[in-house]
């Protein structure tokens, strides 16, 4: 029993941590909607689900099962294979890069109490998944591949209103990566590295505590291009209603729709934890250590601690809602662009002002190392 | 182990995407099935400790790359590629080729056997700080010629497509 335990136990203990972080991750996914849906209904002077429980708060469970058991339909003359393919590509594209997620600082636990002596040498336990040396470009090209997901849903779907839906999706994706890419090498050079952790450690150190100061333009742009990565308002046209009925999606029905529903929304969160990690501190609360030391609780909040562990995830948690807020109230506010000025938008004033911001930090990081 | 079992899986992963991308007559099959290649490469440089390489492969090959290509395919709407019928003469070439490829592969395997465990290079070749100090170091020559080069197919890209746009607005169909 006790070798088995010991080979086992590594893998258990990552086990453990992604079902946490995916349960984390799909309760927060699913209550973003009905939060979508009730503010909206503030917004635009409308109560919102309010019939599924109190206030609503079981309707994502209902709008889940019924997605369940709606009928399977796949379209005469679709491509069979990919048809099917495509919201898989998407939502697993979209949850991948759950596993570079910071939540939180290492805190240090004792696991002694582990039978079989499984917990010794364990002193530390970081609140991320893998730390990847090239976290940065690691999320970014798996948001790259997600794309395939909406194309080649748009391809084989064989309508029209997928295909020009399709084709719109990937043509502003790409174009809007290439901005999203240039607003993040500020961060990079500034930090000098591409692990998400090793960001936030270097935000710590440096006097600035948030990169949002010194790099205002890049989080601007950043903000931006990650509006049209994730297809939403004012950036929403694969799936423009008046012009395209539903875009990309308009033949999937049933569990198929569903999964391209939370991968939008999962993409929403996947870009609201980049701009957190990357501009806002990620889980760092300036102060906190400072002020656990004066109030004399250091041993219950101090660095390390799980006081402070657990404070600083519940400071993530709060920039992170945030985000997902000013997400809906964009979308509770502005209008869509049109085509041709979303691409000339994109092309045309956002990815130069991203490079001479890149530029810009190069020339200052330069004097300043001097 | 682990990582001799993983090996496997993805090699046969990558082998079988890439036949079936030379295979299928259907070119959005085809160019799926590359992306599977490249993905599955992908995966075996990540299991050879060389995060940054795995990370450039998906970015460049399979975010970029590919989803032009799978664009051009849906843009032109093509349909199955017909059987063509007379090729015969290309199975001599083909399989002259296919024998070279094995000989080489063959040639690579015995070499690495009989250079033994010696030839192991440490660990850090594939992280981004040593692929970093590398490329702006000791070579970077080349990495400044590559620039070059493909500054030079950026400009000439635009260049062609300024001047379909000059005979298209000199031919009267300027309407977007």
């Amino acid at each position: 029993m006790e070798p088995i335990l010991k080979t086992i136990f590594p893998f258990l203990a990552i086990g453990v941590g992604i079902g946490a972080a995916f349960g984390v991750v799909m309760m927060i996914v699913a209550y973003t909607v009905l939060a979508e849906r009730k503010v909206l209904g503030w917004i635009q002077g409308r109560i919102g689900p309010n019939r599924v429980g109190p206030w609503g708060v079981l309707q994502p469970f209902a709008d889940l099962f019924k997605f369940i058991f709606k009928e399977e339909i796949a379209p005469d003359k679709s491509t069979k294979f990919i048809f099917y393919l495509a919201p898989v590509v998407a939502v697993s594209c979209a949850l991948m890069p759950m596993i570079v997620y910071p939540f939180g600082p290492e805190v240090a636990v004792n696991l002694d109490f582990l039978p079989y002596g499984l917990g010794a040498g364990i002193t530390k336990i970081p609140l991320t998944i893998a730390k990847l040396d090239v976290g940065v470009l690691f999320v970014l090209a798996i948001t790259s591949v997600g794309v395939y997901g909406i194309a080649l849903a748009g391809w084989s779907s064989n309508s029209k209103y997928s295909l020009m839906g399709g084709l719109r999706s990937s043509a502003q994706m790409i174009s809007y990566e290439l901005a999203m890419g240039a607003s993040i090498i500020g961060v990079v050079i500034l930090a000098g590295s591409l692990d998400l952790t090793e960001i936030i450690h270097a935000q710590i150190r440096s006097p600035f505590k948030w990169y949002i100061i010194p790099q205002f333009v890049g989080f601007i742009i950043f903000l931006i291009a990650a509006f049209a990565e994730t297809n939403r308002v004012p950036f929403d046209l694969p799936e423009a209603e008046t012009e395209l009925v539903a875009g990309f999606h308009t033949e999937y029905s049933a569990l198929k729709f569903a999964l391209f529903f939370m991968a939008e929304y999962i993409n929403m969160f996947t870009v609201s934890v980049m701009a957190v990690t990357l501009f806002l501190g990620g889980w760092y609360i300036p102060g906190l250590d400072l002020l656990a030391r004066t109030i004399g609780m250091q041993a219950w909040f101090g660095v390390g601690t799980i006081g402070y562990g657990l404070i600083s995830v519940g400071g993530f948690l709060l920039k992170l809602f945030a985000f997902l807020f000013f997400y809906i109230w964009v979308r509770g506010t502005l209008p869509r662009f049109r085509f041709d000025q979303l691409m000339n938008f994109g092309w045309k004033f956002l990815l130069p002002v991203a490079l001479s911001n890149v530029i810009l930090t190069v020339i200052v990081v330069f004097f300043l190392n001097r | 182990m682990m990582v001799t079992v993983l090996f496997y899986l993805l090699a046969g992963l990558a082998i079988g995407c890439a036949i079936s991308c030379v295979y299928h007559r259907n070119p959005l099959y085809s160019a799926v099935s590359l992306i599977g290649v490249f993905i599955s490469l992908a995966c075996i440089y990540l299991t050879l400790a060389a995060p940054f390489i795995a990370v450039s492969q998906i970015l460049v090959y399979a975010g970029a790359i590919m989803v032009l290509v799978i664009f051009v395919i849906m843009l032109l709407n093509m349909d199955e590629e017909p059987r063509p019928d007379n090729l015969k003469y290309l199975i001599g070439v083909g399989g002259g080729l296919g024998a070279l490829l094995i000989a080489q592969a063959l040639y690579v395997f015995y070499a690495v056997n009989k250079a033994g465990s010696a030839s192991v290079v440490t660990t850090a070749a594939g992280q981004t700080k040593s692929i970093g100090l590398a490329m702006y170091t000791k070579y970077l020559l080349p990495v400044e010629i590559v620039g070059v080069l493909l500054l030079m197919a950026i400009v000439g890209a635009m260049i062609m497509s300024r001047r379909f746009r000059a005979e298209r607005d000199a031919a009267g169909e300027n309407g977007e």
